[in-house]
């Protein structure tokens, strides 16, 4: 490893309500990969966004090669050489490729305010060389796959010459052929001298691509060690530091064999091929996939949000005809959007109007007036029952902190009457300590019950809770699991099986030991 | 050439090529090509109809009356679709351009500057307009719709107190109205001026940086600001460039009128974003063409001509143009949901 590449220290960031990073350091070195882990909330996106300019800091110091630093936005962290990969796609879709890598730095010709595109796609097409993707540089951005995507924004970095490169969850997307792929990369920036920062939840991955890495914990800095020094046992149990809740497997005898939900041959467009499955009784179907693999789709389908093309849903037996949502939740059937800030929630209305909104007529009184005091009471019964943490049910949502948002949702469902739920990533963007909650309100609404399916991109999340797990990829159900059988790696599996191997297929000059083992 | 046995690779590469020739083949009769070519047709539909209902539609003389009628609200449109594209809207542009008329017309009556200074100064008042838009919008943080509607009524209000709510007359300047009217080989400046115009932008608008970053704010604008754009400054000189063309559009109706018309001006920015709409671009942002709002521009002219010359009452060839508003954004949803 060589010089002293960043140092941060005595970082603060506060957000309203949030204190997102607390007296936190980091050092990274010329020519090493250095992993940053953490829980969700942990204050990783947190910390890489003050070094790239996203955000500024509170308090605390930036050196670079030696040098104190301010980085007060994203151009002059540019300049600097340190260029970030963010973990939300940020690509412009109806540019191309070559225009989105090019983009803010577009070669000019004549009187310097003309595009020469003409450069712009022979730079492009070398970049994209460099890291063997066989794309076409005027391709729109929008008719690439995620995987492609993500590859795409790689070499946008790349075209930075950057010395300092930062990867939030770069794999998230990625089959194991392209994410051999990019640590192929990786190893090579590596060697000529850049600094890598890489985040990502999947650890197993840090064993194999990082040299150091440094653990983060509820926005404060934990330790650094060696990669090799440690076992993943360790770094788990540094990142989560305290107790949390841990069910026992589910148990899958515990359902019943009452199918509430079936769907057969459902198809929409490019995005929905061919699903098929049941949801019984009291179960909780786990949906595991990458990022784009359709499984919010399905969701948004079945719950009537968006049209389908063809297909048959039957809800206890009865077929049913589901056109938008108001027939799904006729049907017992409520969906809690992944985003539940744009979809699920009203956020500058208070916790009481939230949780009846979707039930308001049946506190409807004397000309359409509504009854307030029954209005109370079926919130508070609610409120109480998940245990919502708010002073009161006049409460503005938006002061709610995210796992208790979550739960007015559920609320909302509840009040409905609701058989069947959909979690679109009910754990996403929220604490550990609310997230054992999450987890436990599951069980307790599933043996109830209810009837659930889960989409979650967490695979430990899967496995924990679902009593059968349906895997999705590019569209299709490409296998059903059950809790006993299923394995982090057999899901991957199911999770990156393609229609066409292309991608496999280019790759297959590089070595792929670890693909092999999974395959196995 | 020599030959060898077809490796998994191969075929990866050939599966490869055979899915880039259905994306552009896609992008050719999917995306902005679809719109134009359904424009397209639409107005040669039009034309020939109009043609073969009225001996008199197909006239030079009314081809030259469409074009005037068309030159206007053209340049108009050209302007806003900049700000369109970028996901934006500009409702201030018929205010702003008879802002600009009526600045025109202080400079040269009232000021008596000479003529090439009126018209500057008339195009850098819609200028001035366009930069204070595109701040309020890019700096307070104002949504356009409300910012540009401020500056609709702003722009509205000056030019009545300015010109004392009275006409003013270019009477000691008769050059000032062959601007417009004056023509060469039988075509009138004002077209002649749109067609420039028009090509000007296009030019701009695929060409150039800012044409670029047009596109980048409208697609994706974080990330453009990730990508270390300064957005706000860009923002900026596209709502200006969008003012530079109202204040255009300003000085050749005056010079067409031959006066400022201070009363004038309210609803010509509709007409302008119907005209950007039916030519395909998208009012949330991110693709759009000059060319399709110029065909855009010609079908509501040629509607509203056509429909004329057929004795419709004018009531209804508005109540027609809203209707073709309509099914042109319904046929662009129904080609997004396809996809």
């Amino acid at each position: 490893m060589g010089e002293v590449l960043v140092l941060m220290e005595g970082i603060e960031k506060t957000f309203p309500g949030v204190h997102a990073l607390s007296q936190c350091q980091f050092e990274l070195r010329a020519g090493e990969v250095h992993a940053l882990v953490g829980e969700n909330g942990a204050g990783k996106s947190t910390l890489v966004k003050v070094l790239t300019g996203v955000y500024t800091k509170d308090a605390g110091r930036i050196f670079y090669k030696g040098k104190e630093v301010e980085i007060p936005n994203p151009r002059v962290a540019q300049e600097l050489g340190i260029s970030i990969i963010h973990q939300e796609l940020n690509l412009m879709p109806h540019l191309t490729v070559a225009q989105n890598i090019f983009i803010g730095r577009e070669p000019r010709r004549g009187i310097r305010f003309l595009l020469n595109e003409k450069e712009i796609n022979q730079k492009t097409k070398q970049l994209l060389d460099m890291i063997h993707l066989d794309l076409d540089p005027r391709t729109k951005v929008a008719d690439l796959t995620v995987a492609k995507q993500q590859m795409v924004e790689i070499a946008k970095a790349l075209s930075y010459n950057s010395e300092v490169l930062i990867m939030d969850e770069p794999t998230s997307a990625l089959s194991d052929a392209e994410t051999q792929e990019l640590f192929r990369i990786i190893r090579q920036l590596r060697d000529k001298g850049v600094g890598i920062i890489y985040i990502s939840h999947r650890l197993e991955e840090l064993k194999q691509i990082s040299d150091r890495v440094t653990v983060m914990r509820d926005g404060r800095y934990i330790d650094t060690v060696r990669t090799q020094d440690v076992t993943i046992d360790k770094i788990i149990s540094m990142m989560v530091g305290r107790e949390i809740y841990e069910t026992s497997r589910a148990n899958p005898e515990n359902a019943s064999q009452e199918v509430v939900l079936e769907v057969k041959n459902l198809n929409r467009g490019r995005v929905i091929k061919n699903v098929s499955f049941n949801l019984k009784r009291g179960e909780i179907l786990g949906f595991a996939g990458l990022m784009g693999a359709g499984r919010t789709e399905v969701a948004r389908a079945i719950f009537g949000a968006d049209p389908i093309d063809s297909g048959e849903i039957y809800v206890k037996g009865k077929k049913v005809d589901i056109k938008s949502p108001r027939d799904a939740v006729k049907c017992g059937i409520g969906y809690l959007s992944e985003d539940r800030k744009r979809y699920g929630l009203m956020l500058g209305m208070d916790v009481e109007t939230n949780i009846v909104l979707a039930t308001i007529e049946k506190f409807l009184g004397f000309l359409g007036w509504v009854n307030k005091a029954r209005v109370r009471a079926e919130a508070q019964s609610h409120v109480d029952e998940l245990r919502i943490k708010t002073p009161g049910l006049q409460q503005k949502v938006k002061y709610l902190s995210g796992g208790n948002q979550q739960k007015v949702v559920i609320g909302k469902w509840l009040a409905r009457d609701c058989e069947i739920l959909i979690f679109d990533e009910p754990t996403r963007g929220i604490d550990v300590g609310a997230k054992s909650e999450i987890y436990k309100l599951l069980n307790d609404l599933a043996e109830s019950g209810k009837s659930i399916i889960m989409i979650s991109s967490e695979l430990p999340e899967i496995l924990r809770m679902s009593h059968r797990i349906a895997v999705m990829c590019e569209g299709r159900i490409t296998g059903e699991l059950s809790a006993s059988e299923a394995t982090q790696e057999r899901i991957m599996q199911y999770a990156t099986m393609r229609e066409n191997r292309e991608n496999d297929a280019r790759y297959s000059s590089v070595s792929v030991p670890d693909a092999t083992a999974l395959g196995g | 050439m020599e030959s060898r046995p077809v490796t998994v690779k191969d075929k990866a590469i050939l599966e490869d090529r055979a899915k880039d020739k259905a994306v552009l083949r896609r992008s050719l009769f999917r995306s902005d090509a679809t719109q134009k070519i359904l424009a397209f047709a639409s107005l040669i539909v039009m034309f020939v109809v109009f043609s073969l209902a009225s001996p008199n539609f197909a006239k030079f003389n009314n081809i030259i009356g469409i074009l005037l009628a068309t030159a206007v609200n053209g340049v108009l449109a050209v302007g806003v679709t900049f700000v369109i594209i970028t996901g934006g809207i500009d409702l201030s542009v018929g205010t702003v351009m008879t802002f600009a008329s009526v600045m025109t017309g202080v400079f040269i009556t009232f000021w008596k500057l000479p003529i090439i200074i009126g018209v500057l100064g008339g195009v850098a008042a819609g200028a001035l307009c366009g930069f204070i838009n595109g701040s309020i919008t890019a700096k307070m943080k104002i949504p356009p719709f409300i910012a540009t509607l401020g500056m609709m009524m702003i722009a509205k209000g000056l030019s009545l107190v300015i010109s004392g709510t009275r006409p003013i007359y270019f009477i000691d300047t008769p050059v000032f109205s062959k601007i417009a009217m004056g023509s060469v080989l039988g075509i009138p400046n004002a077209v002649l001026v749109f067609f420039g115009a028009a090509i000007i932008a296009s030019l701009i608008l695929t060409k150039t940086v800012l044409g670029r970053y047009t596109f980048a704010l409208g697609s994706n604008e974080e990330a453009a600001r990730l990508s270390g754009i300064n957005v706000d400054a860009w923002k900026i000189a596209i709502y200006t460039l969008g003012g530079i063309f109202s204040g255009l559009a300003g000085v050749m109706m005056a010079s067409r009128l031959n006066s400022a018309q201070p009363a004038l001006g309210q609803g010509y920015e509709l007409e302008a974003i119907a005209a950007v709409v039916i030519g395909g671009t998208s009012l949330s942002g991110g693709e759009g063409t000059i060319l399709g709002t110029v065909i855009g521009a010609f079908i509501m002219s040629v509607l509203t001509n056509g429909l004329r010359i057929l004795s419709i009452p004018q009531e209804w060839q508005t109540v027609v143009i809203g209707v073709i508003v309509i099914a042109a954004v319904y046929a662009d949803i129904i080609r997004r949901r396809g996809q």
